[in-house]
């Protein structure tokens, strides 16, 4: 170590060891020989991790997180991290961390480097669930001195969702302290639930009456368990703050149905979106072209095996791997659909029958080829850190960030599919093509290059597709299988060759499914939009954009 | 891939091997016919069991093969077509004459190769955990029965370790697996005093990727006050896209576990494990539990397969036990005949490799130790609670009125897979 790291090493001991200190000092009202004390609390602490039983594991970790020394945290952190291990020689609690061979190990009380030790000589120190909400609890009461506001108002809420009454102490001395409006709420919020339990009737039904309101789901599993009483169960306190409760929650269901049905609206459009970029590949090749294309759906699987191979190729810049994906899945996909529609559908233009037959056929050849190529199994592909976790707005509405961009991505991807058919000349070649093939060829059109062109658009598309989808589902031979029936199902119920047809066709069955999924279960509320489009395309066999004019007899 | 392809030719030239010199070889060789899909939906994961078998018949090879005679693998693929399995199971015993098959996955598969393997007085060793109900005279069910994984994981969460869980989401995939183990379990749930309103049962079709509202409805109904759970049955395709639905929603192990029945070590190596850690899932087996006879078992396995990134799972457990049972009961009796091979099986021990033994009993589940493992983020299980010794497997649920009263025994003096204790009657094949 140099010398300038040991100074800022010394440096920020030093701060953390003032920070415990004053912690210290405000938890008990006593300064003194506590840093011995401390001290020896954790040495004692220590050992009991290396037990096997849980419970011996959790009192440590409590003993560890009242200790007052400051190395409390950081092993609690490396706990819940699993960088603790022990010695299986001595015993002796180490962090450890990954290196070439075996694990780089340093003594977890006074930070001495003991080397390279192989695999099998460390343990780690395994923890289960009820470890890890006891850790969560103990991690948030330490970091409730943290300088950060949002570690705090993160720490309070740990509180909230596991209350244990010997962090009272640790939330009166913090909310004394507290200045920031935000963390305040979160430490009131975690007070009333901790008083809700312990204190007498007034202070409880203080403590419902601070919770009532709240949008905060921890808050209503602890009303919950307080109306659990509202029946005379109990004692008539706990009767009495339990009617309180239920009251409070009664008010609070309300706003939460309004949410729950804006959440509805948001899956809906989400699933929507999953529909219309599976379908809107072959709305161009079957809606504009009048392929039967059933090896679309490989087409989708093999814009997520570009995905997978994309970040295999760039597994250090994951974060930016879609960005390569999408451009490479439409130029692989595409190219595939070109050279399918030269070699094989070219010479079944007008046999419908044969048509499907053809490409059902190299749906499975396609799909073989890649469980050879790739194996069976299905491939790991990663979720970049910006496309997971969800923006909460409440606790009652939070909205996932993968959908939230791919309803996105889908809107950008129909804009600029619109505007290639509306105001580019191989659009207009195509609309053209499409419309009386005649014509457009005696105009002088090279009509064999438009159908190549378009079909390959529309499987490059469908390429597009499969990287979005290999954010949501898994990728392997089968992902295509799962989506043919609904992209077939969104383009002839929205209507053969009009693109605006399909996007609404998608967000109203996907809104729909999502509306009858909670009445009914995913299997009926599936069954039901398939009898519904069955009853809705004998009224309406052109579906709901029908094309008007001549080409419609075509 | 170079492997891979060589794997791929030996495997093909066995097969060829094994239609070519039928006859001619019959005599020299004891045959073991491989009954699992290699393409379509199953491929993902029975294909790692045909490679397990190939394995084991190399490895009995090298050690000098079986009664004097080399062991040949018949590998035929029924390509996840349920009625082709017993189209390919009559081919295996008509054509090539195996004297053992190791097969199967989904349970409908099973059920249509029953017909078969009885008429022609088959053996079949099946290694997957199923829902129970069912005892064959031709089949000897090394995977788990309900009450050897259902059962002690809803246990294990009622248990203090567990959470004390007292709210409960039953969800599963639309087929016969997940409805009767979810039946069993309702029935259980209810027996223990947990109220049906604290039961929610949910099924998906196959295959189901949107899994947004009905996170979002678990998630609700987690936020009751009471500890809830999630017991699953999902089956395989499906736990991606739920797992990840989970994730995202921000639902954690400490909030709600989820406890799956069909997730095992194969299923996650398919998607990023990090927002998964602390879920559960039970098990007979886990690649991370520590003995020897495990450590020498993975290596074999990462040399046969050629990769040190594959993992070993619980079926294939099975099929470890049940062929090294098999070969054990064939050199005790010097035959491969099936009705003498099926009498030496009862009773038979073999090493389980978490340590322990396990036990072949007479109504042909074996005794094994249940596992409950936590996910962690490198994809592998960290073991969390065991039982403390085997657990019988149990052909007939003592948890369902219509099955309370069945036993299997194919000992004298019942001999029979359907007997009422109570009316003292043999339902025969009617299972």
């Amino acid at each position: 170590m140099s010398v300038a790291a040991l100074i800022s090493s010394l440096r920020t001991g030093l701060v953390t060891a003032l920070a415990a200190l004053v912690l210290a000092i405000c938890v008990t009202g006593t300064a003194g020989a506590q840093d011995a004390a401390s001290e020896d609390a954790l040495k004692a602490a220590l050992p009991k991790l290396t037990e096997r039983s849980f419970d011996v594991k959790g009192q440590a970790i409590k003993d560890i997180s009242t200790s007052g020394d400051p190395r409390a945290l950081d092993l609690l952190l490396a706990i819940q991290e699993g960088d603790l291990y022990y010695r299986k020689s001595d015993d002796l609690i180490v962090y450890a961390a990954d290196a070439e061979s075996g694990y780089d190990i340093k003594d977890a009380l006074t930070g001495e480097d003991l080397g390279n030790v192989g695999k099998r000589k460390v343990k780690k120190i395994s923890i289960n669930n009820q470890l890890r909400s006891i850790l969560k609890g103990a991690i948030g009461s330490l970091e409730l001195m943290s300088p950060n506001p949002d570690q705090r108002v993160a720490a309070a809420r740990a509180m909230l969702s596991n209350p244990t009454a010997d962090a009272m102490p640790i939330l009166l001395t913090a909310l004394e302290k507290e200045t920031d409006p935000a963390v305040r709420d979160m430490l009131d919020l975690a007070k009333a639930a901790l008083e809700a339990s312990i204190g007498s009737v007034e202070d409880r039904l203080a403590a419902v009456e601070i919770m009532a309101g709240s949008m905060n789901p921890d808050v209503w599993a602890i009303l919950g368990r307080l109306a659990a009483k509202s029946d005379g169960s109990g004692s008539e306190d706990e009767t009495t703050v339990g009617k309180a409760a239920q009251q409070a929650l009664n008010e609070i269901e309300g706003q939460k149905q309004v949410f729950a049905l804006v959440e509805t609206v948001y899956f809906g459009l989400s699933l929507g979106a999953v529909l219309l970029l599976a379908a809107v590949g072959l709305a161009i090749t079957f809606g504009v072209m009048g392929v039967i294309n059933m090896a679309h759906g490989e087409m989708l699987m093999i814009g997520a095996y570009v995905t997978f191979v994309v970040q295999q190729l760039m597994p250090n810049h994951i974060e930016y791997s879609l960005f390569v994906a999408i451009p490479a899945a439409f130029v692989v996909t595409g190219l595939i659909g070109i050279g399918l529609e030269r070699s094989v559908i070219r010479v079944l233009y007008g046999r419908p029958l044969e048509t499907l037959l053809a490409t059902f056929g190299i749906s499975l050849f396609l799909q073989q080829t890649v469980r050879s190529v790739f194996s069976p199994l299905n491939q790991p592909v990663t979720t970049p850190e910006w496309m997971s976790g969800f923006y909460e707005v409440n606790g009652a509405l939070s909205l996932t960030y993968n959908r939230l961009y791919i309803i996105l991505f889908c809107l950008i991807v129909f804009a600029a599919l619109l505007l290639l058919l509306r105001k580019t000349p191989l659009g207009l070649q195509m609309r053209a093509v499409t419309q009386n093939r005649a014509m457009a060829s005696s105009m002088g059109i090279r009509t064999g290059w438009v159908d190549a062109m378009t079909f390959g658009l529309g499987s490059g598309v469908a390429g597009i597709g499969g990287v979005a989808l290999s954010q949501l589902t898994n990728v392997g031979p089968n992902l295509g299988q799962a989506y043919i029936i609904d992209s077939f199902m969104v383009v002839v119920f929205g209507g053969v060759g009009n693109l605006w047809g399909t996007f609404v066709g998608a967000m109203s069955l996907g809104v729909a499914n999502k509306f009858l999924e909670p009445f009914t279960g995913a299997v009926v509320a599936k069954i039901i939009v398939l009898v519904l489009i069955i009853l809705f395309i004998q009224r309406r066999p052109r579906g709901l954009f029908a094309l008007k004019g001549r080409s419609v007899e075509g | 891939m170079k492997i891979k392809v060589n794997k791929m030719l030996g495997a093909a030239s066995v097969l060829v091997m094994g239609l070519a010199a039928g006859a001619a070889q019959a005599a020299d060789t004891i045959k073991v016919g491989v009954l699992h899909s290699l393409s379509g939906t199953m491929a993902i994961s029975e294909t790692t069991l045909k490679d397990t078998i190939l394995m084991l018949v190399e490895e009995q090879n090298a050690k000098g093969g079986l009664l004097g005679k080399q062991l040949e693998a018949v590998v035929v693929d029924p390509a996840s077509n349920w009625p082709l399995f017993a189209e390919k199971a009559r081919e295996l015993l008509e054509v090539h004459n195996v004297d053992v098959i190791f097969g199967n996955w989904t349970s409908v598969s099973r059920k249509s190769v029953l017909p078969v393997i009885e008429e022609l007085n088959g053996m079949l060793f099946y290694p997957v955990q199923y829902e129970g109900e069912e005892s064959s005279k031709n089949v000897f069910y090394t995977g788990a029965a309900p009450n050897q994984q259902a059962i002690p994981a809803v246990d294990y969460l009622m248990s203090e370790a567990g959470g004390s869980v007292k709210r409960f989401v039953l969800a599963g995939t639309d087929y016969v697996y997940p409805r009767t183990t979810n039946k069993i379990l309702e029935q259980y749930l209810i027996d223990k005093g947990i109220p049906k309103e604290d039961i929610m049962i949910n099924y998906t079709p196959f295959g189901h990727s949107d899994w947004q509202t009905i996170v979002s409805d678990i998630k609700t109904f987690g936020s009751a006050g009471k500890k809830t759970a999630v017991v699953s049955t999902v089956n395989g395709d499906a736990n991606v896209p739920f797992y990840k639905e989970l994730g995202n929603q921000g639902i954690t192990a400490e909030d709600i576990p989820v406890i799956a029945f069909s997730v095992g070590e194969e299923e996650l190596s398919g998607i990023d494990t990090g927002p998964l850690v602390g879920h559960l899932a039970a098990w007979n087996y886990f690649m991370s539990a520590e003995s020897e006879a495990n450590d020498e078992f993975i290596t074999k396995w990462h040399k046969f397969i050629g990769s040190e990134d594959r993992v070993t799972n619980d079926p294939m457990e099975a099929h470890y036990i049940g062929f090294n049972m098999w070969v054990k009961a064939v050199e005790a009796v010097g035959t491969t005949d099936v009705d003498t091979v099926r009498q030496a099986m009862y009773g038979i021990t073999y090493p389980n490799l978490t340590g322990g033994i396990a036990v072949m009993n007479t109504n042909h589940h074996l005794t094994k130790p249940v596992l409950i493992g936590e996910i962690q983020d490198d994809g592998q299980f960290e073991i969390v609670w065991s039982t403390p010794k085997g657990v019988i497997g149990d052909a007939w649920t003592d948890f369902l009125p219509e099955s309370k009263n069945l036993v299997a025994d194919w000992t004298a003096p019942i001999m029979c897979g359907n007997f009422n204790i109570t009316s003292g009657k043999c339902s025969g094949q009617n299972y």
